[in-house]
């Protein structure tokens, strides 16, 4: 069995004492939350962060909220708890069923949403579920507290505007009533990363679109976006044609490379499948089908 | 450092290196051997124990990670009374063959059972995804799982 | 066909003889207190870890080794340089950083001059314990000279291929067997060449050629492989505690490796966690805890990691088959040749019967009642782990069986014809049994119809296809597949199989105690198989001892007689015949004692379940436990009676056994993303007599779920760079609980002419019998596109790639 590097060891009181022990380790501490990316890459010894500090003692970090009209994840959220959120299920279903085809259940139960963001990965679901409904995180360090729009977090694969010192401790997201939402993915199997997933949301107005997010992940969307084909569709009428059209103008900003998952080709038809098909599902659910 | 973790009810406490997985510190230091491990990326699930009231992989948890929280293993579920009847429904049901990923599959049994004792099949699949059988194809943990739901206090059968 | 009676029920309710109980071993495995190998922690004990090659062909310009020994914690650093300067006896030559594979080729237990494969043995750490032996891995030095690889076996033999076994001094990268053969054939290839050029010739025939790939798989048993071995450096006794399916055929082989006096060696292989195959070879991490505790004079525990498991230990299947098959326009099967390229990997290790290098590959002709049939099998060299026969296989039977099955369906497509009437059309009649195939197999019995046409009314097969057009019509895609399948297991005839020279005979040993109670000593091992259930089923049937009464024994050399293991389906076909065989032999001595305590002739006695009586006068009787005290007391015995009641008896059987079966399932496929949801899998098997039918049916389900991995999944391919792409069970997908269906089943008994108590043998039928069941199913659902054929695993990417018309190589990285 794979076993980490030799690693210190720190448990957080608060988000302050977590950013003084940050301090006070130095650069090549990690944040540890769920632990279920950093842990199988200290095991895998792809990671090897000198010191630990551990979060899941910090209730402030915990929950999810509505405050204003914003929700409020926060980074300590598990991702069973986003699953069972009835917040989230009112307002976004999008969470709901993005979640339920993340990892599995046990994993759920530990992996968080600070965690699976900061992770970054390339394929992971959150960042494009985030991207759609075009949400903020919070990111605080010794000098308080920053905002970043979800779509400026990501600088490329595992890479995001999470600085040395800093944490991130909440994911928000506008409230848009009348919003419907949809998260479509195709996996090998059960549990695995996305070849390809769409997440969207729709709100439909008088006959027409007058709001929309599509969110891309596993296929190289830039910041898991697609903003063309939300241009595109927002102020015309949520018909078949100009659905498709949507999903087309999605698929083509993106850029998948091959792996085991799929080749490229394939999985650029995804992006422009799914789009349709989340795209199909929200605004009929937007306009109350 | 210093760790005291209660397992089954009892505190342990051990002098542990931090980087320590928590299926180790199970394994090796309290030499409970009946959680295992199956592979390095938390995808076969043959480590579940519970921590505080929830199934997790304890291959993806540091044992410094579990100070000062309340594990649940394998040796943990028979009781003064016998057998647990997740333990029974698996005898009940065949619903091993090799005995590996027993003790896992019936953890998280036990808390699928527990959350929702009117639990359906899909359900069950569902709650066990994380968890990789090769011998019984997995229709025989199904019907195990559900036998538990079934006789929530188990049967005389197997006493 | 004779049905089993339904056995009495013991005092501890259950059968004293066949039918469902419960499984004995299930009380310790639900506490959590199996006895696995990791679990085996000795005092004094040290850890040991493998250092493995990153590349998968690569010259050793040096290792060194200086900061890993200097690290604290650290006792040994052993690499293939201190191998080569340990002796090895005569027998073997060469030296001990070489030892030999279950094929008669060599294997480096740490690499010397190259690397082979990626994943493969350079050095070996001993430290205080496994964590600070990985730390150690990090800290050797190894400077390798990358050589170009041959990753594509389709290019292994082109000229100026780089050459693998050069330390053979071999100059291409051909395989040559023990019996100096570089391909292997069976059948009749110019009656075959033949038939087919008739046919191609006759406007009242076809000729159907497809390319169908088995692609590398592996058997991934939850439980990794590993060993404890302590050599007593007083007495000189070896015991290894080893992931072993095959514990005395180890024992030999450890012997033979090690030089060690065979009986200072004790195996004892514990609860093994699945073994599938993966745990029949001796691999070099066994060998290095072995030689670990010679130099360290502790006990040395190695235990592979999951990466470790799927880039190095057996891998299974790895063939490329072209098939041709001919047949009357009407669909009478007239031919069927098969060209087949294996590959072998770096080493040729397959654990094959000497006189069967293919394994069983030429069962090929399948169920089916036709004159002609050819096989060749070439295999070749690749920088890919060794190995080649795991994975359920029962010798390669599931290519067989897998490529006579999508043959069939293509033939189908091309006659237009419904899969399942060509193949009622062709299926062996019962009257035929036994039935000899054209290349050469006799099967022993079956009523093949008869299970068919259960499978198709247990799913419902007319009212499916009448739902598929229906569907079809609307632009949904649904697909039936269907799948007979014959294996042949039990190897084997020892006259015709061995393994390393070893005879594939099984030794079995049974003592009743003077109360009556007994305990039965197995070669055989298991996996999770239900060993100690079934075999005292066996003898209660026999002796009408009750079950209970019964322990079961095996897994531990020094406590059992010698056999071939467990694999192959061949431990109810061998030891359970043994197993009554033994029993038979207690009876009869049973019988000469309770004539002598009855004093009567012993011909006037007759055995009913449990007692000896005399003819006509019932009460006058002793029973097996009253005969059994009688044995061990005073009681003069007759003459030439010593005594006791025990017994030993090895079997050699004298054909295989020939489980059958008709598996069906139901698909729905999404065209737009390439998702295949399996909906129904209907599986009638055929095994003859059932001793325990809930095992059965768990063997039963087991191997299904396998087929559904295999054919939508699981897969170890490779980059032209040699880089391992199914390393890890991230990549190496396993199949859960939400892709495998409800399975139905359904059973026909058609007990085995010639084994003691009818019984086939069943643990790796489902395995054999259901990935062409899948795959022929995603197959017909997406027909209407034009396709015949794709190859395994339908992953949702390669579906849709197929209905493109565009299929995607299987076995090579996504491009």
């Amino acid at each position: 069995m794979q076993t980490p590097a030799p690693v210190d060891y720190a448990r957080a009181t608060s988000v302050d004492h977590a950013l003084q022990l940050l301090d006070q380790h130095g650069e090549d501490a990690r944040v540890i939350a769920g632990g279920h990316s950093l842990i199988p890459m200290m095991r895998l010894r792809i990671a090897s962060p000198t010191t630990l500090i551990d979060l899941n003692d910090l209730d402030e970090l915990k929950g999810i909220r509505v405050e204003g009209n914003e929700i409020v994840i926060g980074a300590m959220a598990r991702h069973a708890e986003v699953l069972d959120s009835p917040i989230l299920a009112e307002h976004y279903p999008v969470f709901r069923e993005a979640e339920k085809l993340i990892a599995d259940p046990v994993v759920r139960n530990r992996g968080t949403v600070g965690g699976s963001m900061c992770q970054a990965d390339p394929s992971e679901d959150l960042s494009a579920v985030g991207s759609a409904l075009r949400g903020t995180v919070v990111i605080r360090s010794k000098s308080g507290s920053r905002t970043v729009p979800i779509r400026e977090f990501h600088f490329g694969p595992y890479m995001t505007q999470v600085a040395d010192g800093e944490i991130l401790t909440e994911v928000r997201f506008p409230i848009r009533p009348g919003a419907g939402s949809a998260y479509e993915k195709v996996e090998r199997r059960v549990g695995d990363w996305p070849v390809a997933s769409a997440g969207v949301f729709v709100v439909v107005k008088d006959g027409v679109v007058s709001d929309c997010g599509i969110g891309l992940t596993a296929v190289g969307a830039e910041h898991f976006s697609a903003p063309e084909a939300e241009e595109f569709l927002i102020g015309k009428a949520p018909t078949e044609d100009n659905l498709a059209e949507a999903a087309k103008i999605a698929a083509d900003s993106c850029n998948p490379i091959s792996d085991q998952r799929g080749p490229a080709d394939y999985k650029k038809h995804l992006a422009q499948e799914l789009t349709l098909r989340a795209l199909r599902r929200a605004s009929a659910a937007s306009q109350g089908a | 450092m210093e760790v005291t973790v209660n397992v089954n009810g009892t505190d342990y406490t051990r002098d542990v290196e931090p980087r320590m997985l928590l299926v180790h510190f199970i394994r090796e230091e309290l030499g409970m051997r009946g959680t295992h491990w199956g592979c390095d990326t938390s995808n076969c699930g043959t480590c579940v124990v519970w921590v505080d009231e929830e199934p997790v992989k304890s291959c993806t948890m540091l044992a410094v990670m579990a100070d000062g929280h309340r594990v649940k293993t394998v040796e943990g579920l028979e009781g003064p009374d016998g057998l647990d009847p997740i333990q029974q429904g698996f005898i009940e049901c065949h619903g091993l063959q090799c005995g590996f990923c027993t003790p896992g599959m019936m953890m998280t049994g036990r808390w699928l059972v527990d959350k929702n004792p009117d639990i359906s099949d899909e359900e069950i699949r569902e709650g066990i995804s994380g968890q990789i059988c090769r011998c019984t194809g997995y229709k025989n943990i199904v019907e195990a799982i559900r036998w538990a739901a079934e006789h929530p206090k188990g049967s005389e059968v197997n006493a | 066909m004779t049905a089993v009676e339904e056995a009495p029920v013991s005092a501890a309710g259950n059968p004293i003889g066949f039918g469902s109980m419960k499984r004995k071993e299930d009380q310790r495995f639900v506490r959590g207190q199996g006895n696995y190998v990791d679990d085996v922690n000795l005092p004094g004990m040290l850890h040991g870890a493998i250092l493995r090659s990153p590349h998968a062909h690569a010259k050793i310009l040096s290792i060194d080794t200086s900061r890993a020994e200097a690290h604290p914690g650290v006792v040994a650093v052993i690499t293939g340089k201190i191998l080569e300067g340990i002796p090895r006896p005569e027998l073997l030559g060469d030296n001990f950083a070489w030892m030999p594979t279950l094929s008669y080729d060599t294997q480096a237990v740490l690499a010397t001059d190259k690397v082979r494969f990626q994943g493969q043995e350079v050095a070996f750490v001993i430290a205080t314990d496994r964590y600070t032996a990985k730390d150690a891995l990090e800290l050797i030095d190894v400077d390798y000279e990358p050589l170009p690889a041959v990753m594509d076996a389709k290019k292994a033999m082109d000229s100026g291929a780089p050459v693998i076994r050069d330390d053979k001094g071999q100059t291409d990268n051909s395989i040559t067997d023990v019996m100096g053969n570089k391909f292997w054939e069976s059948g009749n290839a110019i009656g075959t060449q033949e038939a087919i050029e008739k046919a191609k010739a006759d406007p009242n025939c076809v000729v159907v050629t497809q390319d169908i790939m088995y692609p590398r798989v592996h058997p991934a048993p939850m439980e990794t492989c590993g060993s404890v071995a302590y050599l007593d450096p007083v007495s000189g006794q070896l015991t290894l505690w080893t992931t072993s399916q095959a514990p005395h055929a180890h024992r030999t082989v450890y012997a033979m490796v090690a030089g060690l006096p065979e009986h200072k060696i004790r195996i004892i292989s514990p609860d093994v966690g699945g073994g599938f195959g993966n745990k029949v070879g001796v691999y070099p991490g066994y060998v290095l805890s072995v030689v670990g505790s010679i130099v360290t004079g502790k006990p040395v525990k190695w235990m592979e990691d999951r990466s470790e498991n799927l880039m190095s230990t057996s891998f299974a299947r790895d063939y490329h088959m072209a098939g041709t098959i001919a047949a009357t326009k009407d669909g009478q099967i007239l031919a069927v040749d098969v060209d087949v390229l294996a590959d072998h990997g770096a080493f040729n290790g397959v654990a094959q019967p000497t006189k069967f290098p293919a394994g069983f590959f030429h069962i090929f002709t399948g169920s089916y009642d036709y004159p002609h049939a050819h096989c060749k099998v070439t295999p070749v060299y690749t920088n890919k782990a060794p190995g080649g026969v795991a994975y359920a296989c029962s010798f390669r039977i599931t290519e067989a069986a897998y490529f006579i099955e999508r043959l069939v369906d293509c033939l189908a497509a091309e006659l237009g014809m419904d899969p399942a009437e060509l193949r009622l059309k062709n299926l062996i009649k019962p009257e035929q049994f036994p039935y000899e195939t054209p290349t050469g197999w006799v099967y022993d019995s079956g009523q093949y119809e008869k299970t068919m046409r259960l499978a198709m009314e247990m799913v419902g097969y007319d009212e499916l296809r009448k739902e598929q057009a229906e569907k079809r019509a609307r632009g949904e895609y649904m697909g039936i597949g269907i799948s007979f399948f014959t294996e042949g297991v039990g190897a084997g005839p020892r006259k015709d199989m061995d393994i390393l020279g070893l005879g594939m005979a099984d030794g079995i040993e049974l003592r009743v105690h003077p109360t009556g109670k007994a305990q039965l000593r197995l070669s055989v091992q298991t996996q999770g198989q239900g060993h100690e259930t079934t075999y005292a089923q066996i003898v209660a049937h026999e002796l009408g001892i009750p079950p209970e009464d019964i322990e079961v024994i095996h897994g531990d050399t020094d406590n059992t007689p010698f056999g071939l293991g467990t694999y192959g389906s061949r431990s109810t076909p061998v030891s359970g015949a043994a197993a009554a065989v033994v029993s038979r032999k207690v009876r009869d001595k049973a019988r000469l004692i309770a004539a002598a305590a009855l004093e009567c002739s012993p011909d006037d006695l007759e055995w009913s379940l449990g007692k000896w009586s005399v003819k006509g006068d019932p009460d006058r009787a002793k029973t097996i436990q009253e005969i059994a005290l009688l044995s061990h007391g005073s009681l003069e015995l007759p003459e030439g009676v010593e005594g006791h009641l025990d017994a030993t008896a090895v079997y050699n059987p004298p054909n295989l056994t020939y489980p059958y079966g008709c598996y069906i399932c139901v698909v729905d496929v999404d065209p737009g993303t390439g998702q295949v949801k399996i909906r129904r899998f209907v599986a009638v098997d055929d095994c003859g007599t059932r001793i325990n039918p809930m095992i059965v049916e768990g063997q039963v389900h087991g191997g299904l779920a396998d087929g559904v991995g295999m054919a939508l999944m699981e897969l170890i391919a490779f980059d032209e760079d040699g880089n391992c792409l199914g390393g890890s069970f991230m990549d190496y997908l396993l199949p859960t609980a939400m892709e495998c269906p409800d399975w139905e089943l359904g059973e026909t008994v058609t007990p085995s002419p010639h084994h003691p108590i009818g019984a086939k043998g069943v643990g790796e039928s489902a395995t054999v019998g259901s990935p062409a069941a899948v795959v022929n199913a995603v197959i017909d659902a997406i027909s209407p596109f034009g396709v015949r054929h794709a190859d395994m695993p339908l992953t949702p990417a390669n579906v849709w790639r197929a209905i493109q018309g565009n299929p995607v190589r299987v076995d090579m990285a996504v491009e």
